[in-house]
């Protein structure tokens, strides 16, 4: 099994994602955005960060890129891709997850450590939790407010594909918990056939007890392990 | 030919940015200032032969985000 993880000009946290993946025992190979093809990887990562310097909109212009054919390609057939922070962004850009990420409602770009909670474990990207299990990972976005009409939230509600929303330490949706402003606390969601996950959480960068939470690796297990990787202790 | 391209956040969107700015606004002196939307304007200098669908194409597919936006294109020949 190969993972993939997506370079586009200005991602920033490619390689705290190769980093988590290498550390789990998976063999990694960065892509370039320019590249056409994923060399069969069995699971795409798209990285955080400022793809094309946020120009236009967040993930508008990496949507275009030559690689993105391919990952839509591999999406379709059912390869896992993730897509975090400004992955999710380029994700919902490209209609492979539905809705839009808007400026926070603070306005005020956020970078700290949030609790969010499980909210279907029967997927292949939460699998290692339980439905209500409360992760604490860290988030630094500016346009992170989760935003769909309400026929799609209420699709999204129904075939239980919200599968993160922010909590309070106690696993309660609030709207103090809500970091961003986002729709129904929606931290992450996934597409229907539950292949693609994008989320505003950051799970590579909580995979070290020294970045002190450990907590990313629940959903790096979990879709490893649905890959039938055999995990390092 | 030249298009302005004039993109705004949808009616039914909340604008965070246009309710920090109608805030300075009020601030500023102008009490009655109702509501602010914050858009953008794109210029563009285009062939001739550039036809009206492909200039909507572009502004559907690239320059707004239907989920959240809408757009008005003006075009001089």
């Amino acid at each position: 099994m190969r993972a993939a993880v997506v370079r586009f000009p200005g991602s920033n946290c490619d390689q705290d994602c190769h980093l988590a993946l290498r550390e789990m025992g998976v063999d990694v190979d960065y892509v370039w955005h320019k590249d056409a093809s994923l060399n069969g990887a069995e699971l795409i990562v798209l990285p955080g960060g400022f793809s094309y310097g946020d120009y236009l909109r967040c993930g508008a212009i990496a949507r275009f890129s030559p690689i993105m054919r391919a990952v839509t390609d591999a999406a379709r057939n059912g390869t896992f891709v993730l897509g975090i922070c400004n992955g999710f962004q380029i994700l919902c850009e490209a209609g492979l997850l539905p809705g839009a990420l808007m400026r926070n409602r603070s306005l005020h770009f956020i970078c700290e450590h949030v609790n969010v909670r499980v909210e279907n474990y029967e997927t292949p990207w939460t699998n290692a939790a339980w439905t209500g299990t409360v992760l604490r990972l860290p988030v630094a976005h500016g346009e992170g407010s989760y935003t769909a009409d309400a026929a799609t939230l209420k699709e999204l509600q129904r075939d239980r594909r919200i599968l993160l929303r922010y909590c309070d330490e106690n696993g309660a949706i609030t709207d103090a918990a809500n970091p961003n402003g986002s729709a129904l606390n929606i931290a992450g969601i996934c597409n229907e056939a539950r292949n693609v996950f994008g989320l505003m959480p950051h799970p590579e960068r909580a995979c070290d007890v020294r970045l002190g939470s450990t907590d990313g690796r629940v959903i790096l297990q979990s879709v490893l392990t649905k890959l039938g990787v055999k995990l390092a202790a | 030919m030249r298009a302005k391209v004039t993109v705004m956040p949808k009616q039914s969107i909340l604008d965070p940015q246009g309710v920090a700015v109608r805030d300075a606004i009020r601030q500023h002196g102008l009490p009655g200032a109702r509501t602010v939307r914050v858009g953008k304007l794109i210029e563009l200098d285009l062939d001739d032969a550039t036809t009206d669908a492909q200039l909507h194409e572009v502004c559907r597919d690239l320059l707004s985000n239907p989920v959240i936006e809408d757009y008005a294109v003006s075009v001089e020949r």
